[in-house]
């Protein structure tokens, strides 16, 4: 990933966006902040950031045309927030604060400013404010322009002169009763001052000599305010047809127009990067859904404008417009606490960091690589790519912390090695029309269900039904191993031409997107379509199954696999169930806290993301994953498998049964295999290691903690043949209990046992992955 | 790594093949290439070293977190 890149996924994310209200108001008054401080009764801190975008604070709270309420995403659900009349009550329920506000040096550089109403008032006092010397030439007998159109009522002088006020305090000059054009000429105002700002409300007669468009109005550039002088800029109404008069509007002009003369007097570019000023649109998306509507806020004195209770209250009618869409539906993103914009930087970060902690690797490998938060996002952003990517980075660079991932992988390699791995065709045949690839973990949760499956298929598929046992590469795909994937998935190309490229029935959604992914030329289909085609088995429905509607939980790597939604919907009313439809489900459905790993990278996160999803309803759910009814059913959630709906539970369970822990898991794929070995293909089992004859007595409690742990039967089986073998081991002095150690490949597993009766009694067994330096111990 | 000073003076534990007590001393510790010296309690003739469950519970995978995101 590289700078281009993170500023493109950046921008992508568009939670720090403005608030279309501030984007619409030409100044950006940040009103979502300011009512927010208002709602919370803080109105002196909203005066200070209203005041921080406003030069005349009082005159524009009472005439501001309010281009921000138009576009006010309350009005979606009742009136728009009077952002307005907030303004004005923050200016009348703040603490007044003394300004503390100093000026820079003098620039001793001259500006003039023609006309005193609010745009040329509001350029001085910003070219004041930057040390020039400005002097402002108005015409009429008194400053502040067409603001003595509003009635006194709406502006009372008092405003106008208090705010005006401001313009005595960063010492700009008035000069009053001169007319530019006849007591003095816009050429001697050049020759004079540096630069000149001409907000005259009305194009003097002549145009003072400048350049002027086909309608007769000034040539005036509307990113520079620059006229046909280089020295002379112009805004203001001068710059809208009268009768669409903007105060806003003609505040923003002035100090735009004051930008562009200290550039011009700076002699530094008049266009780079100008394209924050002024009104805008905003990308910034926020969802309106379910808000309950509520009107304008009522006030009991209209004159005098809101009390600090009615502010507070219009104040909360805010909704604080954010986007948020993923971090809402995503528990991942929701757990680390900021949103997609700042992760990715964090990532990119982390990528980045030569000597010193790597703060992100948890945020990178927690992701499950769901893409849900593509699917909500209003630009489409996956931040599953984006970790998926960083971890291939991280595996590359030889950054990847060892642990998160190592015990799936280990997994991965058990279930492609001779333990499991197996490649026939049909039995009897050599054509494979189909291979039936029912994945590593059917295999591991359900063995009956694949071997029942399997002679389904051969039975009603013609052709031949080759038979392909081993795990797709997930694991290795989803930790970033490039490599280790494409090594692991070249064999099953190749035994897949062997076969004669047949069409591959995949019984898991996973398997189905990695060879729908890597195996493009190949023809996959799931096993629902299969079996929706052909029609339940006999004896297949209703069952133990109670009458009620079920809840599907679709697959989150079938994601845009609407077919597969379609078949596993028709398999369900064929067998004449009821179908709940959950919110979250479709192309928008929730991982189970399998994929990507995340439950071996942040558990606490995965046990989360389970609680919130089987809490979305409260019918049975109906899965067609193995791994997701597993960690559904893990929580206590009544999930069912459609295959126990097709073939039955595994061993007359229910949906209630928990899936079989690590070591059964292993032990489930080794039978299977031996099984169909000597059943269907008259071959002999493959035998199974010298310390798998180790028996072992372990009690329910243990064996929870081996299941935390990660320990294996086959783990502690290994350690204890160590021990007795070399007899390198520990006893106790109180239990007479023993305790050995051995460290098989990474991870170095403890064991504390005793014998009895020719069997173990394990009592306990831990791990860690820090290594001993013994001496010899092992040379026994 | 600091580990357990607070270990008490015996280990309940033997070495099973010297038949020896166990004593404290200096045991090498590594992960991802940094080694620490730590006090464990070991069989000062055959080598063979106890590593407590707290000790691999708690400490050790803490510091293997801690390097593993060196």
């Amino acid at each position: 990933m590289d700078q281009e890149e993170l500023g493109k996924l950046e921008a992508r994310c568009i939670q720090e966006q403005p608030p279309a209200c501030a984007a619409a108001c030409p100044v950006h008054v940040d009103a979502r902040a300011m009512a927010a401080a208002i709602a919370g009764g803080d109105f002196t801190s909203a005066a200070k950031i209203y005041k921080k975008s406003v030069p005349f604070p009082g005159i524009i709270s009472r005439v501001c045309d309010h281009p921000c309420q138009a576009v006010c995403r309350r009005r979606d659900a009742g009136d728009a927030v009077s952002v307005r009349a907030l303004e004005k009550s923050c200016l009348d329920w703040a603490e007044q604060v003394r300004d503390t506000g100093f000026l820079p040096p003098a620039k001793n550089k001259r500006v003039a400013v023609v006309g005193g109403g609010l745009s040329g008032l509001t350029a001085a006092f910003e070219l004041a404010k930057k040390g020039f010397s400005v002097e402002v030439f108005e015409k009429e007998g008194r400053l502040g322009g067409s603001l003595f159109r509003f009635s006194r009522e709406q502006l009372p002088e008092e405003v106008i002169a208090a705010d005006l006020q401001a313009l005595d305090k960063v010492g700009v000059t008035i000069r009053l009763s001169v007319k530019v054009g006849e007591a003095i000429s816009l050429e001697s105002l050049c020759e004079d001052f540096e630069a000149v700002y001409l907000a005259p409300g009305e194009q003097p007669e002549g145009g003072l000599g400048l350049g002027l468009d086909g309608a007769g109005g000034w040539l005036i550039d509307p990113v520079t305010l620059g006229t046909t002088n280089p020295k002379v800029f112009a805004g203001g109404s001068v710059r809208r047809s009268t009768g669409n008069r903007s105060p806003i509007e003609s505040i923003a002009d002035g100090r735009r127009g004051a930008i562009s003369i200290d550039r011009f007097i700076q002699k530094v570019s008049l266009t780079a990067s100008r394209g924050g000023e002024g009104a805008q649109e905003t990308r910034l998306f926020t969802s309106t859904e379910g808000l309950a509507p509520m009107g304008e806020t009522a006030m009991a004195d209209a004159a005098g404008g809101y009390s600090r209770e009615e502010a507070v209250l219009e104040a909360k009618r805010c909704i604080q417009c954010q986007c948020l869409e993923c971090v809402k539906v995503c528990e991942y993103l929701n757990s680390f606490k900021s949103y997609p914009k700042k992760y990715v930087r964090q990532i990119y970060n982390n990528l980045s960091i030569v000597m010193g902690h790597r703060h992100a690797n948890k945020l990178v490998n927690s992701c499950s690589l769901c893409g849900l938060c593509r699917e909500v996002c209003p630009e489409d952003l996956n931040m599953g790519l984006v970790c998926k990517k960083a971890r291939e980075i991280m595996v590359e660079q030889g950054r990847m912390p060892p642990s998160p991932h190592d015990f799936p992988i280990r997994d991965m390699l058990f279930s492609n090695s001779e333990k499991f791995a197996l490649t026939r065709p049909q039995p009897g045949t050599s054509a494979s029309r189909y291979l039936f690839f029912p994945g590593c973990q059917l295999s591991a949760s359900a063995p009956d269900q694949v071997r029942k499956t399997y002679a389904f298929l051969c039975e009603q598929l013609r052709g031949g039904v080759g038979l392909m046992l081993r795990c797709c590469g997930a694991p290795a795909e989803w930790s970033g191993r490039v490599e280790l994937f494409s090594e692991s998935f070249a064999d099953i190309v190749s035994q897949w031409q062997e076969l004669g490229r047949p069409q591959v029935i995949l019984a898991c959604s996973t398997c189905y997107e990695i060879f729908k992914t890597h195996l493009p030329e190949a023809s996959v289909i799931s096993l629902w379509e299969v079996l929706d085609r052909t029609g339940p088995p006999d004896g297949a429905g209703r069952g133990s199954v109670p009458d009620r509607a079920l809840a599907v939980h679709d697959a989150c790597s079938t994601r845009h696999e609407k077919h597969i939604h379609q078949a596993v919907r028709n398999i369900l009313r064929r067998l004449g169930f009821e179908i709940e439809e959950l919110a979250l489900s479709g192309d928008k459905t929730e991982c189970c806290g399998y994929g990507g790993l995340m439950f071996f990278a942040n558990p606490e996160l995965a046990r989360s993301v389970i609680g919130n999803r089987i809490r979305q309803s409260d019918s049975d759910y109906l899965a067609y994953c193995a791994m997701c009814r597993d960690y559904l059913a893990s929580a206590g959630k009544r999930t069912w498998h459609l295959l126990d709906l097709l073939f039955g539970a595994p061993q007359g369970g229910d949906a209630q049964r928990k899936g079989p822990g690590y070591t059964m898991r292993r032990e489930n794929r080794a039978r299977l295999k031996n099984a169909l070995l000597e059943e269907l293909f008259g071959e002999k089992p493959i035998g199974m290691e010298k310390y798998g004859g180790i028996g072992l007595r372990i009690s329910d409690e243990l064996r929870e903690s081996l299941e935390r742990r990660q320990i294996l039967d086959s783990d502690i089986q290994q350690v204890i043949e160590f021990a007795e073998s070399s007899g390198s081991k520990l006893r106790s002095s109180r239990s007479g209990h023993f305790l050995a150690h051995w460290k098989p490949a990474a991870v170095t597993y403890w064991v504390e046992y005793s014998e009895a009766e020719g069997e173990f009694i394990v009592h306990n067994a831990y791990c860690h992955r820090m290594e001993l330096t013994e001496g010899n111990r092992r040379l026994g | 790594m600091r580990e357990n000073n607070a270990a008490p003076a015996e280990s309940e534990w033997l070495c099973a093949k010297c038949g020896l007590p166990l004593e404290v001393g200096k045991v090498d510790v590594g992960y991802l290439g940094s080694v620490f010296p730590v006090d464990l309690y070991r069989c000062t003739k055959c080598g063979q070293t106890f590593v407590p469950e707290e000790l691999a519970e708690g400490k050790m995978a803490e510091v293997e977190k801690l390097l593993e995101d060196k």
